[in-house]
């Protein structure tokens, strides 16, 4: 066997109060295509930014090319050949790509000279992008492309990858995948971090599987099932929801070409969206993120409220009502964002349920708040909802992210919306808290209430959903019965390959 | 190394120490100040701290306490609302300024006629006065979008226009022989402000401040436009999503700070100040900015606060005469007071950690 390009041996990195990698080893071999899996939490990130010479261990030591690796800064793990594509992209929306890419460089050559070399590489690995245009416009796909080739011009002998797919379109998938093989082909180990199982299995030759910080089990992937990988992942049997089918009932919420302008230069304007929702019933809205997710749900929760006529709650025009009264006729929201959005992140768990329960919990009499019982409700939340916490006294920020999750869509859940649209509800959550929270959703759902689910995942939405729809450029495409729907189905649904074809070369 | 690292909840015990400590880093680093000036530090913090309290005269410094006090406060209580939404209103100054001319204004424009009606009217003139002050950057923000801070802050300077104006012109007394400045309200029964209870200090512009403590702690701790407020200043998108219109609580606190900052405006000029001058304004609105944020944006710390400020004045005018330092040294003793309030303050949301050696 050949030596490994790289070795990580019995790395720990412990911050206060959480000990994030415990005694981590692992090798990566040249061209090697290696799965780093793992729940949220499970210290995947750590240990990819000690690689990338973001963190340092406490102790253990990393190998490159059976030289010991140390790197202090990330410009010292690129300069040793480490590249790394963020799950979030760090790009300026307002320059260019060539412009964005020169910043990232330690010497940039010419801009001219640059783009040359951007336009060979990104043909080269057929990745079209063109390095003139505005990083604003292009689509999150494309941004990522940026973030390879940003990478590729390093020459990386290894390439992390932090779940690159969570933002594609199937098509979009299967492009990055042709690049990633022949990069592989060339000898470039890649370091992919997921937690998408059927993802790992057709790309990965190995996996090193993740929990608690520690090393739980390598694999090959394309001999595990998901299942088997899913149940190393997170220590138990998984639950899946479950939900006894039920004729749908009246329709309570009416959208009428519903547009809107976008909130700034690179929000989304909604165009002419039509449906009908049904009692009983959960329509599920998938989409690359970008496409109107966000500015709907604000179209919905009442934040941005519309043009008269646009939106209907069973037969009452309510396009230009705000939050409170759209509140109080029983259509509740849950936004993507917990911290900051959905939730006041210096605030107390009694504070945040005040936030959007007062109306309809009676926390609010004549404008005087009852903050007892409004920490009764909350407690009702944590109790019913399973949130860890030791009282309802917490700010908000203290809780880890699942646990947010599931007491802000508890607090809505528990003030028995009529109509509840929520966005990403299990986004960052480990799997048994999503499974959770799907499950609240689909009892909701059970008991008479209309949903409507704006995911990016779409096993999640094949999953809850009774029809299903997809956001591309601000327009909602009809809705679909979900059982029996193909993911080609959905991908072309989802806007194709967004003009994406793989570059001839 | 040593690094900031974010606490996970804000530590209650740092809210609280805060002040104090920054009251003590001050008197460290004011004596050092006193020091280098040639001056005992000592004497100076014991004149500053100590003589207007019990020192030989302080009968008669106790009752300037409640008068020094009282607009601080009053105007205080205004700003930590706004302040406490991000909604940042500089321009007390000027707010103060038109309550004292409207209600100056409206006082003198029955004169000499006497009624019981016309302290009353006053006092709604100058709270009218203020708010319409302040209304203006509040009207251009929510409308167009403009900067608060700068839009109130420039309205300062037209408003000390307004003020030289007033004096040398409509509200000049015409029996002053030619001085600058109007009739003295203090000769003016019906208009006077008087000491409620003679040699305390306590008018009602004292009341008033006391009140408005008890309205601003409801109101925060209790009522939902108070939670509306904490909410936008913590999160505004988390407000917006409430349920929260950004654009009433802009018009709400902006108007309620310029209202208060008239009344401490209408107080001032029927009571202590007596008379529309030029220099009318000592710049208790500015002050009020230290005031408030030294109180920690909370009512009850806002009163002791305004104590605190009016004894540094108080301390400081004594130490002025007694001492022979310069009043300079005095501002900058009452600026070091905000920059270590704001410098602790970092610790409620964060910790010190000196980083242990990295093990490669």
């Amino acid at each position: 066997m050949t030596q490994p390009l790289l070795s990580l041996s019995a790395l720990t990195k412990a911050y206060p109060g959480v000990v994030a990698n415990s005694d981590v080893s692992l090798s990566i071999a040249p061209g090697e295509v290696h799965a780093l899996l793992g729940e949220n939490g499970a210290g995947k990130s750590t240990l990819v930014k000690m690689i990338y010479g973001l963190v340092k261990p406490d102790s253990g030591h990393m190998q490159m090319n059976g030289k010991p690796f140390t790197p202090s800064e990330p410009s010292a793990a690129r300069t040793a050949g480490v590249g790394m594509v963020f799950q979030h992209f760090s790009l300026f929306d307002a320059m260019s790509v060539a412009e964005n890419i020169a910043l990232g460089m330690e010497n940039a050559p010419k801009l001219s000279a640059l783009s040359a070399r951007i336009s060979a590489v990104s043909e080269a690995y057929g990745l079209p992008l063109s390095p003139d245009r505005i990083v604003g416009d292009l689509s999150a796909g494309e941004r990522q492309r940026v973030e390879i080739i940003r990478c590729l011009l390093q020459e990386p002998k290894l390439l992390i990858m932090d779940e690159p797919t969570s933002v594609l379109t199937p098509q979009e998938v299967e492009i990055l995948f042709k690049t990633l093989r022949k990069l592989s082909a060339e000898g470039t180990a890649i370091l992919y971090i997921s937690h998408k199982l059927e993802e790992i299995r057709t790309l990965c030759d190995s996996a090193t599987i993740l929990r608690l910080g520690k090393v739980v089990g390598e694999c090959t992937p394309r001999e595990t099932t998901a299942r088997e990988m899913a149940e190393l992942m997170v220590g138990k049997l998984l639950q899946t929801p479950t939900r006894a089918g039920q004729a749908a009932g009246d329709v309570v919420l009416r959208l009428k070409t519903l547009s809107a302008p976008a909130p700034n230069a690179f929000g989304m304007a909604l165009k002419d969206i039509s449906l009908e929702l049904r009692a009983g019933e959960v329509l599920g809205i998938g989409g690359v993120a970008g496409n109107g997710q966000d500015e709907l749900l604000s179209a919905l929760s009442g934040e941005r409220p519309v043009a008269r006529g646009m939106v209907e709650l069973k037969g009452e025009d309510i396009g230009p009502l705000g939050p409170t009264a759209r509140r109080k006729l029983g259509l509740l929201t849950a936004p993507e964002e917990r911290m900051g959005h959905a939730a006041a992140p210096d605030m107390s768990l009694t504070e945040n349920a005040m936030l959007t329960a007062s109306l309809r919990e009676g926390l609010d009499k004549g404008g005087f708040l009852d903050w007892p019982a409004a920490a009764r409700f909350a407690q009702s939340v944590i109790d019913r909802f399973d949130v860890r916490t030791p009282g309802t006294h917490v700010a908000a920020r203290a809780l880890s992210g699942g646990n947010l999750q599931k007491f802000v869509i508890g607090r809505e859940v528990m003030q028995r919306p009529e109509v509840f649209v929520v966005n990403q509800p299990t986004w960052g959550v480990d799997a048994s808290a999503a499974a959770a929270i799907r499950q609240a959703l689909l009892d909701l759902a059970q008991n008479g209430a209309a949903l409507i689910v704006i995911s990016q995942d779409l096993d999640e939405l094949m999953e809850i959903s009774d029809r299903f729809a997809a956001l591309n450029e601000g327009r909602l495409s009809d809705p679909r019965p979900a059982q029996g729907i193909t993911v080609e189905e959905i991908g072309l649904m989802m806007g194709g390959a967004h003009g994406m074809e793989v570059a001839h070369v | 190394m040593i690094a900031f690292e974010k606490r996970p909840e804000p530590s209650r015990a740092f809210a609280l120490a805060t002040p104090l400590l920054a009251v003590l880093a001050t008197m460290v680093f004011g004596g050092l100040l006193f020091a280098l000036l040639g001056k005992d530090p000592l004497e100076a913090i014991r004149t500053i701290f100590w003589e207007p309290l019990f020192g030989e005269f302080a009968f008669f410094y106790r009752p300037q306490l409640l008068i020094k006090g009282a607009p601080l406060v009053l105007i205080a209580i205004g700003l930590s609302l706004g302040f406490k939404a991000g909604i940042w209103n500089i321009g007390a100054e000027g707010q103060y300024i038109m309550g004292a001319l409207f209600g100056a204004g409206a006082g003198l424009a029955f004169y000499p006629t006497e009624s019981v009606f016309i302290f009353p009217l006053m006092v709604l003139a100058g709270a009218l006065g203020g708010w319409i002050w302040a209304m203006i950057p509040a009207v251009l923000k929510v409308k167009f979008g403009t900067n608060e801070i700068l839009v109130s802050l420039m309205l300062v300077y037209v408003a000390e226009q307004f003020l030289a104006s007033m004096s040398l012109g409509l509200l000049k007394n015409p029996e002053g022989f030619g001085f600058p400045g109007s009739r003295n309200l203090q000769q003016y029964a019906s208009a006077h402000n008087a000491e409620l209870i003679t040699g305390t200090g306590m008018h009602w512009g004292v009341v008033a401040a006391f009140i408005a403590v008890i309205f601003g702690y409801v109101l925060l701790a209790r009522h939902r436009l108070g939670f509306a407020i904490r909410v936008t200043g913590d999160a505004p998108r988390a407000a917006a999503f409430s349920g929260v219109n950004p654009a009433r609580l802009v018009l709400f606190c902006l108007g309620m700070s310029g209202l208060l900052a008239g009344l401490a405006g209408v107080f001032e000029v029927a009571g202590p100040a007596g008379q529309v001058t030029i220099d009318f304004n000592v710049g208790y609105g500015f002050t009020a900015i230290i005031v408030a944020f030294l109180g920690r944006l909370h009512p009850l710390g806002i009163m002791l606060a305004g104590g605190l400020m009016a004894l540094t004045y108080i301390g400081g005018d004594i130490a002025q005469s007694k001492l022979g330092l310069p009043a300079a040294a005095i501002q900058v003793f009452q600026g070091m007071l905000l920059f270590f309030l704001l410098a602790f303050d970092l610790f409620t949301n964060y910790r010190l950690r000196f980083g242990r050696v990295e093990v490669a």
